[in-house]
C-alpha cells in the first residue's frame, strides 16, 4: 500500500472509475455538439444561444465541465508523479510536483467557476 | 542463441560478466536488453533478432542499477514480489493430507503460475522505470492475481486492500510491453484487468 494525499480521490481504484466515466461524459458531450454542428452548417448566433439557454444542455455542459476538470486533475497529477520525481529532478523535486500539482488544481478551480460563469451568463 | 555468442565473446575475454544458469529459458537468470527488446538470451535465435549482416547489441535490462556488464541490481525488483506476499495464506486448520482444488479451480492459475521471474516484463514497462518504488510492475501483479485466483487462498480481502492505492496497480496504464517481451508467453495486462474488476467488485 502505497500513501499518497495529492491524487483525486486518495484511491487508485477512485481515480481509475472516474478517470473513465468522465473520459465516456466528455466524449458523448463533445462527439454531440461536434454532430450537431455538422448537422447545422448554416448555425447563426441565434440558434446557437437558444440551445445553450436550455436547461439539459446547461445541466449536460456543466457535467462536461465538471467532468474535464476532474479528468484532467488526474491525468494531470499522474503525469507530475511520473516525470516529477527525485529520480528525474533530485533533490528538489517534491517542491517543484506539490507546485504543479497546486498549480493545476487552482487552474481547474478557476476554468470551473470561470465556465460557470459564461454557462449561466448566456 | 544469444546465450552462444556470449559464451564465445567469454572464452575470448573472461572479464566480460552476465548471468546464466539452466541456458534453456527455465532458471530467468539471463534477461537482458537484446537489439532494444527484452528477452532471455538463451532462448532467443541470434537469427530472430539480427537482419543478415546487421549488429547484434546486447544491453543490460533497463530501468535497474547496473552491478557489472549485463549484472543488474535486481532488489527492487524482488522487494516489489515480496510486497504480494507470494505464498498461500489460508487461516483455517490443515487437513490431515493436502488442500484440494477442483480441475476448474486449478486451471485458473495457468498462464500465471509459470513465471519465472527473468524480470523482463517489469523492466521492459515504463511506468516501472518510472516509478520503481511504488508501482509493483508487471511480474510482481500477475504473481498477485496467481493468488489472488486460487481458491485455496483465504486472504483475498487483505490483499486487494493492499492494491488500491494510486501506485501498486493502477501505475499500469495498458501499455502491454510486458505481453510483448514475455518469454514464456504469459499475459501481465490481463491479470492486472482482472485485479481490478476484483477490486471494482469489491469496492462497488
Amino acid at each position: 500500500m502505497v500513501t499518497n494525499v495529492t491524487s483525486f480521490g486518495r484511491s487508485g481504484l477512485y481515480d481509475w472509475l472516474v478517470q473513465r466515466i468522465t473520459a465516456v461524459i466528455l466524449a458523448v458531450y463533445f462527439v454531440t455538439l461536434f454532430g450537431y454542428l455538422l448537422l447545422n452548417p448554416d448555425l447563426d448566433y441565434q440558434q446557437w444561444q437558444k440551445l445553450f439557454s436550455a436547461t439539459w444542455m446547461r445541466i449536460a455542459s456543466l457535467m462536461a465541465l465538471m467532468a474535464l476538470c476532474a479528468h484532467a486533475w488526474i491525468g494531470m497529477w499522474t503525469i507530475s508523479t511520473d516525470y516529477l520525481t527525485s529520480d528525474m529532478l533530485g533533490g528538489k523535486a517534491t517542491v517543484i510536483r506539490f507546485f504543479f500539482q497546486t498549480a493545476c488544481v487552482v487552474l481547474m478551480f478557476i476554468y470551473l467557476v470561470w465556465g460557470i460563469q459564461i454557462l449561466w451568463g448566456i | 542463441m544469444v546465450l552462444d555468442v556470449l559464451e564465445l565473446l567469454k572464452r575470448k575475454d573472461p572479464s566480460i560478466t552476465y548471468r546464466r544458469s539452466c541456458r534453456e529459458g527455465v532458471c530467468g537468470s539471463d534477461g537482458m536488453n537484446i537489439n532494444g527488446t527484452n528477452g532471455l538470451a538463451c532462448i532467443t535465435p541470434v537469427s530472430s533478432v539480427v537482419k543478415s549482416g546487421g549488429k547484434l547489441v546486447i544491453r543490460p535490462l533497463p530501468g535497474l542499477p547496473v552491478v557489472r556488464d549485463l549484472v543488474v541490481d535486481m532488489t527492487v525488483f524482488y522487494k516489489q514480489f515480496e510486497k504480494i506476499q507470494p505464498f498461500l495464506i489460508n487461516n483455517t486448520p490443515a487437513p490431515a493430507i493436502e488442500r484440494l482444488q477442483s480441475p476448474e479451480d486449478r486451471e485458473k492459475l495457468d498462464g500465471l503460475y509459470e513465471c519465472i521471474l527473468c524480470a523482463c516484463c517489469s523492466t521492459n514497462c515504463p511506468s516501472f522505470w518510472w516509478n520503481p518504488e511504488k508501482f509493483i510492475g508487471p511480474a510482481g501483479l500477475l504473481q498477485a492475481y496467481r493468488f489472488l485466483a486460487d481458491s485455496r487462498d483465504t486472504a483475498i480481502n487483505e490483499r486487494l486492500a493492499n492494491l488500491e492505492d494510486p501506485f501498486s496497480v493502477f501505475r499500469c496504464r495498458g501499455i502491454m510491453n510486458c505481453v510483448a517481451v514475455c518469454p514464456k508467453g504469459l499475459n501481465p495486462t490481463r491479470a492486472i484487468g482482472h485485479i481490478r474488476s476484483m477490486l471494482l467488485q469489491r469496492a462497488t
